[in-house]
């Protein structure tokens, strides 16, 4: 006989796949010029409901249930929390953006609330099926996302190339993952971690080779080099509102899946992914900071720049210490709001059809709106990791962790390619304050939006002068 | 360690024996006037021998899509059927939990218009 679940742990995710069902029905039967307002507020509404439910069960113990596949630790906590957020304020940044376009409404909430409930899943993964559920769900409705604006010819082509190269990436996690199942009768992630611990090293080999897998499928899901190829075009061809969603919570769930199965999994095989995370995260930050000095796109710029700011997290993972899994934890969350707020100022500063897409279109945003040209000062300074904002903490606690198992070499270089960075940032701070603007005409938006960014960037701001709490708070993550 | 696979064999067996008998039963008794549309290998109304090429309806793979998604859920139902005295309650209630997905996912399609041909 089956005994009965303990279902509570999973309250939140239950509660947003109701509510993601109720969604869809509402918009399909609500009236044609009506659709989306609705699912908008509901969509809202889910995410400050699960964000309840999520703090009421939030504990500083580990709940297991289903059969130690879903599994409530701090870390699903934090990580949950944050996804919330950034949900959040990137609908927020989207409502007028998506109403505006030929963007099928209704169908972008759900689809939302899908992928959310996917990194949710990923979080709290206890079981390599999990996992990939998670994954899975998370990526899926990603795709269509993308692909959701039919006419344009781009979208079409980034979603392809962002399928493919997903499905490519899954393939890849999938086969490691399945060798670490041959080797270890075990799908579960505890189970695995101490059969790998008591084996002698020298049998360790299968795992070694399913661990290139599994870091490869990890990289290319997080848009490290060298699978990072696609990223500047699924950046460059979705929707601005889509990128900024693909930029943000997606990525702190990915790392909810690499801490998962690194550090969850195979903690014994640190020295193994330690020099695989090198390569990734030295890749990653070369290659990110210089290709971006070339682009004229601001939004195939911000790609690149994310590739870089994955190499910098990864310096946080590969580290092995707990401090190092926080401070990664720090510098995605940060980097999610640095990003969020970069891809808002683009839909804030596009409209019906026009797209701000290019460096040049920020041309003395300064005369134009001095109040926006500020906040993006701050938020291209918080990326190039210039203090007082929060992106110079996000460096430092990585550049600690490094140091504090010995890799000052790769301290000093993630230390250089910062500077390189910092070129690229600065030019659009240049291009804002120094450049004359074609025509000034005043930015045209609404007023939450303004507040939404203008809440966005202080908070860049803020927490670079009092980083304390989040610090904390990541560090509570990796207490146990 | 073999015999575990004599099931297996078995299986063998009766495929093929079930196979084999079956064409030559329809090969000995059946009425034969062969013509030309009859002995054309067919496919989905399209000519056999063309372009695989060619543009055509993407209405097509609405169907198909829409097919399979129903078409799985029977495959679910049957093997929890056979053990739904072992699950009890709970097993019904995960399955009308997943059937009510579904449905959502069915009114929505409906809704849509997908279902439509024209």
């Amino acid at each position: 006989m089956f005994t009965i679940p303990n279902f509570a742990p999973a309250a939140p995710e239950m509660f947003v796949l109701g509510m993601a069902c109720v969604v869809l029905l509402v918009d399909i039967f609500s009236a044609k010029e009506k659709q989306g307002q609705w699912a908008y507020i509901l969509t809202q509404v889910t995410l400050i409901g699960a964000m309840l439910l999520t703090l009421r069960l939030a504990s500083y113990s580990t709940v297991v249930t289903f059969n130690d596949t879903f599994l409530l630790d701090p870390l699903a906590t934090v990580l949950k929390i944050f996804i919330y957020i950034t949900a959040f304020v990137a609908l927020l940044y989207s409502r007028a953006y998506v109403a505006e376009r030929e963007i099928p409404n209704g169908e972008y909430y759900v689809l939302c609330l899908f992928s959310i409930l996917g990194m949710m899943v990923l979080v709290s993964a206890g079981n390599f099926l999990t996992l990939y559920l998670g994954l899975e769900l998370l990526s899926l409705p990603l795709y269509a996302l993308v692909a959701l604006q039919r006419d344009s010819a781009l979208g079409s082509e980034a979603a392809m190339k962002y399928f493919v190269m997903g499905a490519m990436a899954s393939g890849m996690l999938l086969y490691g993952l399945s060798m670490i199942y041959g080797a270890s009768k075990s799908l579960d992630i505890n189970q695995i971690a101490t059969y790998v611990a008591s084996k002698p090293m020298q049998q360790d080999m299968v795992f070694v080779f399913a661990l290139v897998f599994v870091v490869a499928g990890i990289a290319f899901k997080l848009g490290a080099v060298p699978f990072h190829m696609w990223a500047p075009d699924v950046y460059d061809g979705s929707p601005t509102s889509v990128t900024l969603f693909i930029g943000s919570a997606p990525k702190i769930a990915v790392l909810g899946m690499a801490i998962r199965l690194l550090v969850g999994t195979l903690p014994s095989l640190h020295i193994q992914w330690e020099q695989l995370l090198i390569i990734v995260a030295l890749l990653s930050m070369v290659l990110g900071n210089f290709v971006a000095i070339m682009q004229k796109n601001i939004k195939r710029m911000l790609a690149y720049s994310s590739i870089a700011h994955m190499g910098y997290m990864l310096l946080g993972v590969l580290s092995g210490i707990a401090a190092g899994y926080a401070a990664a934890t720090f510098y995605i969350i940060t980097y999610a709001l640095m990003s969020m707020g970069a891809f808002g100022m683009i839909v804030l500063l596009s409209r019906a059809g026009f797209e701000a897409e290019n460096i040049e279109d920020f041309r003395g945003l300064n005369a134009r709106n001095p109040w926006l040209a500020l906040m993006m000062l701050i938020l291209m300074f918080s990326m190039a990791g210039i203090p007082p904002t929060v992106g110079f903490f996000a460096k430092l606690g990585v550049l600690e962790a490094l140091i504090s198992v010995h890799l000052v070499w790769l301290a000093a270089l993630a230390l250089l390619f910062a500077v390189v960075g910092a070129y690229y940032y600065i030019r659009v701070v240049k291009v804002m304050y120094f450049d004359e603007p074609e025509k000034i005409e005043p930015v045209t938006t609404t007023k939450d939006m303004q507040l939404a960014i203008s809440v966005n960037c202080l908070a860049v701001l803020a927490l670079g002068l009092f980083p304390s709490g989040l610090i904390n708070l990541c560090r509570v993550a990796f207490a146990s | 360690m073999l015999t575990n696979y004599v099931p297996i064999l078995v299986f063998i067996i009766v495929g093929i024996g079930v196979g084999l008998g079956l064409f030559t039963l329809g090969s000995l008794i059946s009425p034969k006037k062969p013509d030309a549309a009859k002995l054309a290998p067919y496919e989905c109304g399209f000519d056999a021998f063309e372009d695989a090429r060619i543009p055509f309806d993407v209405r097509f793979y609405l169907v198909a899509i829409l097919f399979i998604i129903f078409d799985l859920e029977t495959a679910f139902l049957f093997p929890w059927a056979v053990v739904l005295h072992k699950i009890g309650w709970f097993g019904f209630f995960v399955m009308m939990a997943f059937l009510s997905l579904l449905i959502v996912g069915f009114i929505y399609e409906w809704k849509k218009g997908a279902l439509e041909w024209e």
